[in-house]
C-alpha cells in the first residue's frame, strides 16, 4: 500500500512495552529492510580463489545472482587439523574481499583493443597483402613502425574483433619466426602457482613455437640465492601452521600481519602458547606488535647483526661448551667437517676449494666422479669419502644418502675441528666493512684480516697441501679467539673486532646486550627442543644487493643450532607464491615437453638488463665488489661482461641465442657435413655463428614480439621503468642519466657498443589482462581475459598444503575469454597462417647446464672460458648444450590441444629423478577422450581448461598417490633406502578437479619437495633430508656453508661476511640540477609490500583506494621531513639519474631517519600528476630504480650452482638505491596539455 | 501589475504550489523511498559545514517559525493577548532580522563551499545548487523587506499579509487583491516563497518532512519490531505475552549428535 499511510498509524504503532517501559515493541513497516536483504541474496555460491601473488591462496565463496557476481566471503570448510593445532581458518583479507569490484568496474578490459595507428596500417596493408606479408610491410618500414611504437603509453587504443587481433598476432609471430627465429618471441608471465593453467596456456603456445619464457622469481628478487647455495633448493619453507610448533620465533625483514594476513593468526596463537617472539625491523612495521623484543638495526645492516649472533652461538655452544645435539647435527647434515685446501697468497694462506677424492693418488678408490666427491677426516683422523656428495648422485646408484658412512660402507663420525695437536697457519679473510658509502658506517679494520687456523698437511697428487675443516675456517671467520694466537680474533664480546656484538652494535645500532641475549635464547631453546627455533624472513632482507650475506648469516644461526628440517624450526622465507605443488605434472603441459624438449627458458633479470639497455648506464664497477683476497687471475670487465661470459660458458641461458636464425643452423651443419652439436661448437668458436649476447643492440638480436599475461610488468616489477620505456618500447620517458658513451666512461669488453642506443626493440607488445593496468596502457594489443571468478584453474601456496581451484562462477563478461582459450585461438590462427612462410622446421636450441641433471658436473675445479682461453668449446661442459628440435608449425594447434607422445616414450619426472607414466596417460585417454584425426590422432585431448587441470592432477605425485609411490621408488634407487612408506597409505588416492571444488584437499608427500604431509608433523623444509637421510642437492650433499666455486672466492663470499650496501651513484649527478627552490635531501629508497594491495593489483580498486590515501605516497620520517620543510600530505618529487616520480608525503614516526618507504607498485593510472622534472605523468616506484647484478649469481655448471628456471641466476635487487627528495611547487595533472621536459639547470 | 496577473500569481499560483508541494511530497515518499534524504556532503568535507550548516539551520528554523506563527495566527488572538501591531511588527523586524542575518551568513558559507570545493561541486546535482541559490535569493529579499517595513511600523502592511495568507489557507482565492499594491519587493518575496513550495518535492528539501522531532518524545530505549508476515505487511497488533505468564525455560535439553566434531 502506501508508505505514507503506514506512517499515519501513529497510535497503533506501539504494541507493547517491556523492561519497565524502557523497551517498546512496534509493528511499524519493515519493507525498507528488503533493500539490504536483496543486496545479499544469491542464486548460488561457487568456490574460487584469487590468482594473485600473495601466498594466501585462500578458498572463497563467490556469490552469483542473476548471472552477476555480487560479492564474496571466506570459505570455512577446510579440513580440521589435529588436536593441539589451531585450524587454518579464517583465511582471507580485505584485498580479496574487494575483488568482485573489478568484474564490472570501468577499469575492466572489455574488448580486444589495438593501438589505433597500428590497426589502420594493418587494415591498409591487409587490403592487398597476405597476413605475413602485411606484417612485414609494416615493421620493415621504419616510419610506419615508429608511428605506433613511439606512441606507446599515450592512449589511442581502439576496439577490434577477436579474429582480427588473432590474425595480427599470429602474423607477427610467423614473420618473426621466419625472419629472425622463434627465440625472438618472448613471453613474460610470473608465478604459475597462482593460476597454473593460465600460465601453461601461454607457455605451451610459446614452447611449441620455440619461443622463450622468462623467469620471474629471480627477476622479482624474491629468489634468495642463499637457498640454492646452501641447499640446492630454489626455496622450500615450512607452512604457516608450523609456526605454532616453534619454541622461539624471530621475524626478520618480513611483515607477517600485513603481507601474510591470512596466516598471521598462527603467530598470534603460538604467542598464547608461550613462544617468545623477537621482531627485527628498522621501521616500526605492523609485525612489530608481535614483539617481545624489537630490534631495529639500521636498514641494510642485517648481516652484521646475524654475524654477531652467530659469533655468540659458536662461542657458547661449540667452543666453551659442547652441545651433543648441535655437534651431531653439524657432523651429519652440514659441510662443517668437510676439508678445504689452503693455498699461499702473499705471506699468508687463502682458503681454496673443497678437497676431492680425485686429489689423492689413487682417487681413494673412487671410480665414478672422484672430482665431485668431497672429503673429511673420520674419528681416527683418516681422510674418508663420506656418502652423499654430488659425485654419488650421478653415474652410480644406492649410495647417495646421508647415512654416517664412508664410501666403503664403514660407519664414521666425521671430525669437526683440527684444533688440538695440529699446527696452525695464517689464513687471510677479506673484510669489506672498511669502506661504506651513503651514511652506512665504515670501521677501520683493514681490507684483509689474517687469523690463525689449525691445519694438517696431506700428500696429494699435486704435492703437499695444507687442509683444514670448514668448521675451523668458520670459527676464524667469525673472529673467535680459540687460543691459537694471532690477531683479529676476540675472546670478549666487548672487543670491537669483526664479528663481535660490540662490532655489530657500532654498525647496526642494536645494543650488544640485546644481541647476546637473543643469541643465547635462540640457541638455548634449540638445544632444549632439538631445533625448534625459527626465523621468518623476507623481502626486507632479500631485496638488498648483498642479500646473500644477510640470508647466509641467518641460515648459519639455524644450521649451527640444528633447526633446519625440524618441525617448528628452520628458515621461513616468504617472498612470492613460488610453491607450485603439482610441479612435475604441470611441466609437460606448460612447456610442451610432451611434444618436444627442451623448451627455451631465459632468466628475466639478465634479459631485461641487456634488452632495456640498463647495462649502458652501469655505475657499479665490478672492481668495487671484488675481494682483496681474490685468487690470481684476470678479474677485469663490467657486470655485463661477466654475464656474457656466463652465457657463453653455458652457465646462464641466453635469449635470443644466436644472431643467425636457429631454424637455419641445422641446414648449415648439414652443408658443413657435421652433427649440429659439433657444428655449433665449431662455428661459435670460429665466428661463423655469433652469440646474440655479444651484441644485444644489433637489430638482428632484438626481442621482437612479447607477450605479457598474468602480470603488470611495466607497472609493478619492471625495475628500471624508464629504461624499459626508452629502449625496449621506444616511447616517451623520464630517463635523467646519460650512458657510458656520453659520460666517456669505460665500456664493456665483451659487448659491442653502438653510439646510438636502440629505441623501441619490440615490434609488438601483447598484454592479456582483465584490468587496464599500466602495462596494458603501454601495449600494442590488449586482450580481455577472464577474471578469477570466470575461469577454471588451480592455485597452490607454500603457506599451507591445500590445492585450491579457481572455478567459473559466471562466464567471462563482455568479450573476455580465458587465457587457455585465448592462446588456443592464437595457436589456431598461427597454424592457419604459418604455411605462408613456415612448414615443418628444424630448430637448434641452446640450453645452459642445468641443475638436477648429470650435466651439473661440468667444471669441477677452475673456470674455462673458451673465448678467453682460446680452447675449443665443448657443448654441455664449457658452452651450452645443443639440441635439435623438430617444429611442426602448421600442426601447432593440433599439438596444443592434445597430450603429445613423449610422456609415454620418455616418462615423466623432476629434480633429478624419473618414472614411467604410461598408466597416467592411458587414464587421461579415457578421462579426456582421444583426438580422432590429424597430427595428434589417438592422443589424449587437451582442449578445455578442465582437460588441462585433470592432466596436471593425474601426472603429479602430489595429487596422484600411485605416481607418488613411483616417484619415491625412483628416489630410493638413488639413495639406496626405501622411502615409499611416505606415500603408500595414499597410493589409491587420486585428487581430481571436482574433489578440490568440493572441499580443500591436502597434497600427498612427494620427493619433489623436502617436507612431508602427515597427521603428525606440519610441512617443514628439509624434513626428509634430516629424517629420511636424503642428501641436499649440493656439492657436498649437505647443507653447504662454504661456497668453494672460484667466483665465490674471488668475490669474497666463500664464507658469509659483512658487506655494506653498494653505491649506485645515482644522486650526485642530479642533485641541485633541477632546482625548484625547495630544499632537497638524499635518502635511501626502500619499497616494501603494502597493506592495500597485492603488488599493483587492488591499488586501482575503489574500495582499497578508499581505505588508503588513494594514490601514490611515500613514507618519510618526521626529522627528515622537517629538515626540508615537508609536511604531511605535501606533494613531493623523488628523483635520481634513473628518473623521477611524484607522490604525496606520509610523515610518520614509524619511519627511521635516513630512508623513505614507498609501497611498491602503486599504479601509474590512479591519481598520478606530472613530474616537474620530466614533464611526464608520474613515474612509478621503479622510475628511480635500476637493476644491479652480482657476478656470483651467474655461476653455473657447478652442482648446486647450476642454472634452473627461477632456481639460480641473477636477481633484480633494488634496495641499495638513493634518491633526492623535495617538495613540489606545482601539481600538474596534465589534463589536455602536452608534456614537456624541464631543462637541466646547473647548480 | 494588471489584475489578471495579480490574481494569477497571488490568487491561483498559491494553490498550484501547495498542490504540487503536498501531492509531490506524497508521491515521492511512496515511490522513491531511497531518494528521500538530505543528501549531506559532510563526509566529503567537514570544514565550513560546522558554521555554515548550523547558522543556516538555526536561522531558517527561527524564520520559518516566525512566518508560520506570524502569518497564520488569526489577528484576533494577538488583539486578545494585547499585543499591539506595532510591537508585533518590531518583534518581527528584530528577531526576524537577527535570524535572517545568521541564516544569510550560514547560507553564504554553504554556497561558497558547494560551488568552490571541487569534491562537493562535482557530487552536486543541478537541484542541489539551484535550491541553495534560490534560498539565498529569497533570504536576501526577505532581509530587504525590513527596510520597507521600517516605514510601516504601524503593522498595516503586516496585517494585509496575514489576511492574505489566512485567506489562502481558508480557500478564498479572491483575496489576491489584498496584496495588489504592496511594495514589489514583497511581491517578489511572496512569489519566490511559493515557488520554493513548488519545487520542494523535487529537491533535497524533502528532508524537512522527516525531521526526527518525534525522537524528543520517544518512549523506550530499545525498540523491538514485530516479526514480518510472509506478505511483508505488519502483523495485526497482537498483544505480546504479558510478563504475568509463566517464564519460558531458559534452556531446553536438545538431542545431541553422538560424535562431537569441533
Amino acid at each position: 500500500m502506501s508508505h505514507f499511510l503506514d506512517r499515519l498509524t501513529f497510535f497503533k504503532k506501539q504494541v507493547d512495552t517491556f523492561a519497565d517501559g524502557y523497551g517498546v515493541v512496534t509493528n511499524e513497516p519493515r519493507e525498507w529492510e528488503d533493500g539490504y536483504r536483496k543486496r545479499w541474496q544469491h542464486d548460488k555460491a561457487v568456490r574460487s580463489t584469487h590468482g594473485v601473488n600473495c601466498t594466501g591462496s585462500c578458498s572463497w565463496k563467490i556469490y552469483v545472482k542473476g548471472g552477476i557476481v555480487t560479492w564474496e566471503t571466506q570459505q570455512t570448510d577446510y579440513p580440521r587439523t589435529r588436536p593441539d593445532l589451531p585450524n587454518h581458518e579464517p583465511r582471507g583479507c580485505a584485498r580479496g574481499a574487494s575483488y568482485s569490484w573489478y568484474l564490472y568496474s570501468a577499469n575492466r578490459v572489455k574488448h580486444p583493443m589495438v593501438r589505433g595507428r597500428l590497426l589502420k596500417l594493418w587494415r591498409e596493408a591487409r587490403a592487398t597483402l597476405t597476413p605475413v606479408a602485411a606484417w612485414a610491410s609494416i615493421v620493415e618500414d621504419a616510419g610506419k613502425r615508429a608511428s605506433y611504437t613511439s606512441k606507446r603509453g599515450l592512449g589511442g587504443l581502439i576496439r577490434a574483433t577477436w579474429d582480427e587481433v588473432n590474425e595480427i598476432i599470429a602474423s607477427a609471430n610467423a614473420y618473426t619466426v621466419k625472419t629472425y627465429g622463434p627465440d625472438r618471441v618472448i613471453g613474460f608471465s610470473p608465478i604459475p602457482a597462482m593460476s597454473m593453467v593460465s600460465y601453461a596456456a601461454g607457455a605451451r603456445y610459446l614452447s611449441l613455437l620455440g619461443g622463450v619464457c622468462l623467469s620471474f622469481y629471480d627477476w622479482y628478487c624474491d629468489l634468495p640465492p642463499a637457498s640454492p647455495m646452501t641447499w640446492g633448493e630454489q626455496t622450500d619453507v615450512p607452512e604457516s601452521a608450523d609456526w605454532y610448533n616453534a619454541g622461539y620465533l624471530m621475524i626478520w625483514g618480513s611483515n607477517v600481519p600485513q603481507t601474510r594476513t591470512p596466516d598471521a593468526h598462527f603467530y598470534t596463537e603460538v604467542r598464547y602458547k608461550g613462544t617468545k617472539s623477537v621482531v627485527v625491523s628498522p621501521d616500526y612495521a605492523e609485525a612489530t606488535k608481535f614483539a617481545d623484543l624489537w630490534l631495529h638495526p639500521k636498514q641494510g645492516t642485517d648481516a652484521a647483526l646475524a654475524l654477531a649472533i652467530g659469533h655468540v652461538i659458536l662461542r657458547e655452544y661449540y667452543l666453551n661448551r659442547s652441545v651433543p645435539y648441535f655437534e651431531d647435527y653439524a657432523r651429519r647434515y652440514t659441510d662443517l667437517p668437510m676439508l678445504v685446501r689452503l693455498v699461499r697468497k702473499g705471506d699468508a694462506f687463502i682458503p681454496e676449494r673443497l678437497l676431492r677424492a680425485e686429489d689423492f693418488a689413487d682417487n681413494l678408490g673412487e671410480a665414478n666422479n672422484a672430482a665431485w666427491k668431497t672429503m673429511a677426516f673420520d674419528q681416527d683422523g683418516q681422510p674418508v669419502v663420506p656418502l652423499g656428495s654430488v659425485g654419488f648422485r650421478w653415474g652410480q646408484e644406492g649410495k647417495w644418502n646421508l647415512e654416517a658412512k664412508e664410501s666403503g660402507g664403514r660407519e664414521v663420525a666425521l671430525t669437526l675441528t683440527l684444533a688440538g695437536d695440529n699446527p696452525t697457519a695464517r689464513v687471510s679473510f677479506p673484510y669489506f666493512g672498511g669502506a661504506a658509502t651513503n651514511g652506512f658506517k665504515a670501521t677501520g679494520h683493514g681490507d684483509v684480516l689474517t687469523r690463525n687456523v689449525p691445519v694438517r698437511n696431506l700428500a696429494l697428487k699435486d704435492g703437499d697441501t695444507l687442509v683444514t675443516t670448514v668448521f675451523d675456517l668458520m670459527c676464524a671467520n667469525y673472529g673467535l679467539d680459540r687460543g691459537l694466537g694471532g690477531n683479529n680474533v676476540a675472546s670478549d664480546y666487548d672487543e670491537d673486532k669483526p664479528f663481535t656484538p660490540a662490532w655489530a652494535e657500532n654498525i647496526t645500532g642494536v645494543p650488544r646486550h640485546h644481541i647476546i641475549h637473543v643469541a643465547r635464547e635462540f640457541a638455548t631453546n634449540a638445544e632444549k627442543t632439538n631445533g625448534r627455533s625459527m626465523v621468518i624472513l623476507g623481502a626486507g632482507l632479500n631485496h638488498w644487493f648483498h642479500m646473500d650475506m644477510a640470508y647466509r648469516g641467518i641460515i648459519n644461526m639455524l644450521v649451527f643450532c640444528g633447526c633446519i628440517g625440524q618441525s617448528g624450526g628452520g628458515w621461513s622465507h616468504y617472498v612470492g607464491q613460488e610453491k607450485l605443488r603439482p610441479q612435475t605434472g604441470w611441466v609437460p603441459i606448460a612447456f610442451g615437453t610432451d611434444w618436444a624438449k627442451p623448451p627455451r627458458h631465459q632468466n628475466g633479470t639478465s634479459f631485461f638488463y641487456a634488452h632495456t639497455d640498463q647495462w649502458r648506464y652501469e655505475t657499479l664497477d665490478v672492481a668495487e665488489i671484488l675481494s682483496p683476497t681474490a685468487p690470481d687471475g684476470d678479474w677485469s670487465g663490467s657486470t655485463i661482461d661477466y654475464n656474457v661470459r656466463a652465457e657463453r660458458m653455458g652457465w646462464l641461458p641466453s635469449a635470443p641465442q644466436l644472431k643467425q636464425n636457429p631454424l637455419t643452423v641445422a641446414a648449415r651443419a648439414k652443408a658443413a657435413g657435421l652433427e649440429p652439436k659439433d657444428y655449433v661448437a665449431k662455428a661459435v668458436a670460429s665466428g661463423e655463428l655469433d652469440l646474440s649476447c655479444h651484441d644485444p643492440d644489433d637489430p638482428a638480436n632484438w626481442p621482437r614480439n612479447m607477450f605479457v599475461w598474468r602480470s603488470n610488468l611495466l607497472g609493478s616489477s619492471g625495475k628500471g621503468h624508464e629504461y624499459f620505456l626508452k629502449h625496449l618500447l621506444g616511447t616517451s620517458n623520464g630517463l635523467l642519466g646519460k650512458d657510458l658513451g656520453a659520460e666517456g666512461r669505460e665500456r664493456p669488453q665483451e659487448v659491442a657498443w653502438h653510439d646510438k642506443a636502440p629505441e623501441g626493440k619490440l615490434d609488438l607488445l601483447v598484454t592479456l589482462d582483465f584490468r587496464m593496468s599500466t602495462t596494458c596502457v603501454y601495449s600494442d594489443i590488449v586482450l580481455p581475459t577472464a577474471t578469477w571468478y570466470e575461469k577454471n584453474d588451480l592455485n597452490t601456496s607454500d603457506m599451507h598444503p591445500f590445492i585450491h581451484p579457481l572455478t567459473a562462477a559466471v562466464d567471462p563478461a563482455w568479450e573476455a575469454r580465458t587465457d587457455w582459450q585465448i592462446y588456443q585461438d592464437i595457436a589456431r590462427a598461427f597454424s592457419e597462417i604459418a604455411p605462408e612462410v613456415l612448414g615443418r622446421e628444424t630448430d637448434v636450441v641452446l640450453t645452459p647446464v642445468l641443475h638436477d641433471t648429470p650435466g651439473e658436473l661440468a667444471q669441477p675445479y677452475g673456470v674455462s672460458d673458451w673465448k678467453r682461453d682460446g680452447t675449443t668449446p665443448v657443448p654441455g661442459r664449457t658452452m651450452p648444450t645443443v639440441t635439435v628440435v623438430e617444429r611442426d608449425y602448421p600442426g601447432l594447434y593440433a599439438q596444443f590441444t592434445s597430450i603429445g607422445p613423449l610422456l609415454e616414450k620418455t616418462g615423466n619426472g623432476g629434480k633429478g629423478i624419473g618414472w614411467d607414466t604410461r598408466h597416467e596417460v592411458e587414464f587421461l585417454r579415457a578421462l579426456n577422450g582421444t583426438v580422432a584425426a590429424g597430427p595428434a590422432a589417438g592422443q589424449p585431448r587437451l582442449e578445455t581448461d578442465i582437460h588441462a587441470i585433470e592432466a596436471i592432477l593425474s601426472l603429479a605425485p602430489e595429487t596422484n598417490g600411485e605416481v607418488a609411490v613411483k616417484a619415491w621408488e625412483a628416489l630410493g634407487r638413488k639413495t639406496g633406502r626405501d622411502h615409499t612408506h611416505l606415500a603408500r597409505p595414499k597410493e589409491d588416492e587420486k585428487i581430481r578437479f571436482r574433489d578440490v571444488i568440493a572441499q580443500p584437499r591436502k597434497i600427498i608427500s612427494s620427493p619433489t619437495w623436502s617436507g612431508i604431509e602427515s597427521d603428525k608433523v606440519c610441512y617443514n623444509a628439509g624434513y626428509t633430508n634430516v629424517h629420511e637421510f636424503i642428501p641436499w642437492r649440493t656439492l657436498t650433499g649437505r647443507q653447504q656453508l662454504y661456497q668453494d666455486h672460484l667466483w665465490m672466492r674471488a668475490f669474497g663470499e666463500a664464507l658469509v661476511t659483512w658487506r655494506p650496501p653498494v653505491d649506485t651513484k645515482a644522486t650526485a649527478q642530479v642533485q641541485g640540477r633541477h632546482a625548484n627552490g625547495n630544499p632537497e635531501i638524499v635518502l635511501n629508497f626502500v619499497t616494501p609490500h603494502q597493506k592495500w594491495g597485492i603488488h599493483s593489483t587492488y591499488t586501482d580498486n575503489l574500495l582499497m583506494l578508499t581505505l588508503s590515501r588513494g594514490g601514490p605516497c611515500i613514507w618519510i620520517s618526521e626529522s627528515d621531513a622537517k629538515r626540508v620543510g615537508i609536511v604531511d600530505n605535501d606533494w613531493i618529487e623523488a628523483f635520481n639519474t634513473n628518473g623521477a616520480l611524484v607522490a604525496r608525503a606520509v610523515v610518520s614516526q614509524r619511519v627511521n631517519p635516513g630512508m623513505v618507504m614507498m609501497y611498491h607498485a602503486q599504479e601509474k593510472i590512479v591519481n598520478m600528476p606530472g613530474s616537474e622534472i620530466t614533464g611526464q605523468r608520474g613515474g612509478i616506484h621503479n622510475s628511480v630504480t635500476r637493476v644491479v647484478m652480482k657476478p656470483t649469481h651467474m655461476i653455473g655448471g657447478y652442482a648446486h650452482q647450476s642454472y634452473g628456471l627461477n632456481y639460480y641466476g641473477t636477481v633484480g635487487s633494488n634496495r641499495d638505491e638513493f634518491i633526492v627528495i623535495r617538495r613540489m611547487n606545482k601539481v600538474d595533472w596534465l589534463d589536455g596539455t602536452k608534456p614537456t621536459m624541464q631543462k637541466e639547470t646547473v647548480a | 501589475m494588471n489584475d489578471w496577473l495579480n490574481n494569477a500569481l497571488f490568487g491561483w499560483y498559491p494553490y498550484v504550489a501547495l498542490t504540487v508541494f503536498l501531492l509531490g511530497s506524497l508521491l515521492r515518499f511512496d515511490h522513491s523511498q531511497f531518494t528521500w534524504r538530505s543528501g549531506s556532503s559532510q563526509l566529503l568535507r567537514r570544514k565550513q559545514l560546522m558554521w555554515g550548516s548550523n547558522l543556516f539551520h538555526v536561522g531558517i528554523l527561527a524564520i520559518f517559525g516566525g512566518h508560520l506563527v506570524g502569518l497564520l495566527t488569526p489577528v484576533v488572538v494577538f488583539d486578545t493577548l494585547g499585543i499591539s501591531h506595532t510591537f508585533k511588527q518590531l518583534l518581527a523586524i528584530t528577531f526576524g532580522g537577527a535570524a535572517g542575518v545568521a541564516c544569510w551568513v550560514g547560507i553564504a558559507l554553504l554556497a561558497h563551499r558547494r560551488l568552490f570545493d571541487a569534491r562537493v561541486r562535482n557530487t552536486s546535482s543541478f537541484a542541489d545548487i539551484a535550491i541553495l541559490l534560490v534560498l539565498w535569493a529569497q533570504l536576501t529579499l526577505g532581509l530587504a523587506t525590513i527596510f520597507v517595513s521600517a516605514n510601516h511600523l504601524d503593522g498595516s502592511e503586516m496585517l494585509r499579509f496575514m489576511a492574505w495568507a489566512q485567506g489562502v489557507v481558508t480557500l478564498q482565492p479572491g483575496i489576491a487583491g489584498l496584496v495588489a499594491d504592496v511594495n514589489p519587493i514583497f511581491k517578489l518575496h511572496l512569489f519566490l516563497g511559493m515557488t520554493i513550495f513548488l519545487v520542494f518535492p523535487f529537491t533535497r528539501l524533502v528532508h524537512v518532512w522527516s525531521a526526527p522531532i518525534w525522537y524528543l518524545g520517544r518512549k523506550g530505549y530499545q525498540v523491538v519490531r514485530t516479526t514480518r508476515s510472509v506478505t511483508g505487511r505488519p502483523k495485526a497488533a497482537v498483544a505480546a505475552p504479558k510478563a504475568a505468564a509463566a517464564p519460558a525455560p531458559i534452556w531446553v535439553p536438545q538431542p545431541q549428535p553422538a560424535v562431537g566434531d569441533d
